[in-house]
């Protein structure tokens, strides 16, 4: 009866000693960005120029940015497998909207808007019907991109507005660019929307415990339903960023991203079944793959390595704290 | 009799299946010829096949994002062999084929039992892994139909009876999976560990393990799978069906098959994987562009899983309205 009772006990505040900071997930994400820096600049020489090293965060703020939004939702306990395809949508309406004559603000509206309304009819779906979301994102993975197809054929939409560029091209400051400072941006009001607003204690809440969630008074639909939108309006900006950065739209545009953003999320410690996770962690997980594979490009290895590697990575991430927890215990 | 037939899930989907086919033949009267019919099943049958490995697998409340990458490191594996030792005979092969592929399932079944990671995320990782693998192996090289031996190229499609081996191939495993999950022991284990994994433990089934070997089955069907792709199409290379993964949780879910596990028939996977199969060749008939397949598809899933779900509330509600009562 005692052991029960001690099994159930919650501690009034929790233990912030040094030994458990230093084993918090995001302190030992961080001990591995410098290990994998520090190794980086010993493998290649050109590592440390400022220069190289401010292409490098083009490679995954567009993906870190959709990893912002995609942390909520998978704390929340649900998941969006179709941000690629929204990508892609919202790339194609951009296009058509500048073969129309459209000019740079309207496109990044239309791009935006194009990305909350995918987002939205995800957040209906799985909120009016009671579906899983790992199927309906998987139904509107084929939907959306089916649709990029449908419009654009084997064909490709070029001809974007010269000032168009200025999303995933320009730097604001010296060798910062405006991708860069944007996600920077959204990472500390992402950090606190989950981490100081009622709403994230509310997403927790959902995470854990759906239905006591709804007992407390939480509108656990209308919640999901928002971070769904949400996500899809953060892959609308990435389509805006990813397409003023390449200049062009395929329908094959972002052809496999929803894996790395799952994976940058998953890799921040947001556990995979909902209920925890933190903005830092995410935000951290988001440097450590940037420099993962720009390092191996410096090394001149093809994409498809990289890959593996982000295959190895997203499930030893996992695997290895729970087989650590199984050697320690008896 | 005929209300309780139209209450049949399987039933309709059939219904829908030829009532669309029929439609099509009304303005295409050669697309319901029986040689584009057998066509359009021989088209089908290794989806057919991959529904079936991938439905015995969500069965158990899991899902293999990996059987796409499976089948292509295997067929890669496979044509390698063939193309550096012609004299193998095909049984060799097709023996190492489900071997590669019961091991590739293995890992993910492993790490699902043992550690306890959710299937979606080692699987979304094996996903990338096993293709990546076929890089490493290949160095981004083709194996083109001349480097295969004749005999592995023909041997699936070799007609008996007036069909190919492939779909004989499909059809018994259709029939043996049949057997399987309606008279096993472990058939019915599948269906007892993702109905209710609770009840299950206490009816004395590892959940686990039953998880694992899951993985195990369906690895191997996509291992054989592999081989009858590389052979049907005579091309091995990295890309070889990327995506395909999305068209098989497709058919499964457009056949009945719930993602939360439990429920879930085998005509009806057969079926889904035909009506895919059916919309697949059909669009070019009717002349509408390629492109539109992937949209229609997306479509067909949201559809189904939207009419899946109210069949699997209704029940759900009942119970627990009886329940209430009860108490």
């Amino acid at each position: 009866m005692t052991d029960r009772a001690s099994d159930n006990h919650i501690p009034d505040r929790l233990d912030v000693g040094w030994k458990p900071r230093m084993l918090r997930w995001e302190t030992l994400l961080f001990a591995v960005a410098v290990v994998i820096f520090v190794f980086n600049a010993n493998a290649s020489p050109y590592f440390l120029d400022p220069w190289n090293l401010s292409d490098a965060t083009f490679n995954f703020t567009e993906k870190a940015t959709i990893a912002l939004a995609m942390a909520l939702l998978i704390v929340a306990a649900e998941i969006d497998l179709s941000v690629a395809s929204i990508i892609a949508v919202a790339s194609v309406a951009m296009g058509a909207a500048a073969q129309a004559g459209v000019g740079t603000w309207g496109l990044v509206v239309i791009g935006m808007a194009t990305g909350a309304l995918a987002g939205a009819f995800n957040g209906f779906l799985v909120t009016r019907f009671g579906l899983p979301s790992i199927v309906v994102t998987i139904g509107t993975m084929s939907l959306f991109r089916g649709i990029a197809y449908v419009v654009l054929g084997d064909g490709v939409y070029k001809g974007y507005p010269a000032d168009f560029a200025f999303f995933g091209q320009e730097y604001v400051f010296w060798v910062i660019s405006f991708e860069f400072v944007f996600f920077l941006v959204m990472a500390v009001v992402f950090g606190i929307i989950l981490h100081r607003t009622v709403f994230g204690r509310w997403i927790f809440a959902i995470g854990n415990n759906p239905v006591g969630a709804r007992f407390s008074g939480i509108r656990v639909e209308r919640v999901k339903f928002i971070l769904f939108v949400v996500s899809g309006l953060m892959a609308g900006v990435a389509a805006v960023m990813l397409t003023s950065r390449i200049g062009s739209t395929r329908p094959t545009i972002a052809l496999g991203m929803e894996l790395e953003v799952v994976t940058m999320v998953v890799l921040g410690g947001v556990n995979i079944l909902g209920g925890s996770g933190s903005i830092p962690g995410v935000v951290i997980a988001a440097f450590v793959m940037g420099l993962v594979t720009f390092g191996l490009g410096l090394l001149n290895i093809p994409g498809i390595v990289m890959s593996i590697v982000i295959g190895v990575m997203l499930i030893s991430v996992i695997a290895l704290p729970i087989l650590w927890k199984k050697i320690r215990a008896p | 009799m005929i209300k309780a037939l139209l209450k049949n899930r399987d039933v309709v989907l059939g219904l829908i299946l030829v009532m669309m086919t029929l439609a099509i033949a009304a303005r295409f009267p050669g697309f319901i010829e029986l040689e584009n019919l057998r066509g359009i099943f021989t088209d089908t049958s290794i989806l057919i096949i991959l529904a079936l490995a991938q439905m015995i697998v969500l069965l158990t409340r899991c899902i293999d994002l990996s059987i796409a990458s499976n089948l292509a490191l295997t067929g890669m594996i496979v044509a390698m062999i063939n193309a550096s030792s012609p004299e193998l005979s095909i049984a060799v092969l097709v023996g190492v084929s489900l071997i590669v592929g019961f091991c590739l399932g293995a890992v993910n079944g492993l790490f699902v039992w043992l550690l306890g990671i959710p299937p979606i995320v080692v699987t979304l990782g094996t996903l990338a892994i096993y293709r990546g693998i076929i890089f490493l192996l290949t160095d981004g090289q083709w194996i083109n139909a001349h480097e295969m031996s004749p005999a592995f190229l023909q041997a699936p499609r070799n007609i008996i009876i007036g069909l190919p081996v492939l779909a004989w191939v499909a059809i018994g495993l259709v029939t043996a999976a049949a057997v399987f999950f309606g008279w096993s022991k472990l058939g019915r284990a599948l269906y007892a560990v993702g109905g209710n994994p609770v009840a299950a433990v206490y009816a004395g089934l590892d959940v686990g393990k039953t998880q694992f070997i899951a993985f195990c089955i369906s690895g191997m069907l996509s291992g054989l799978c592999g081989y009858l792709w590389v052979a049907r199409y005579a091309v091995a290379y990295v890309d070889i069906a990327r995506g395909f993964e999305l068209e098989v949780v497709a058919a499964c879910v457009i056949g009945g098959i719930s993602i939360a596990g439990g429920i879930g028939t085998i005509p009806g996977v057969v079926l889904g994987a035909l009506f895919l199969g059916v919309v697949k060749n059909a669009l070019p008939v009717i002349g509408i562009s390629p492109f539109w397949q992937l949209a229609i598809s997306g479509s067909v899933i949201i559809i189904a899983v939207v009419i899946n779900a109210r069949q699997e509330k209704t029940v759900g509600k009942l119970i627990l309205r009886s329940s209430h009562k009860a108490g």
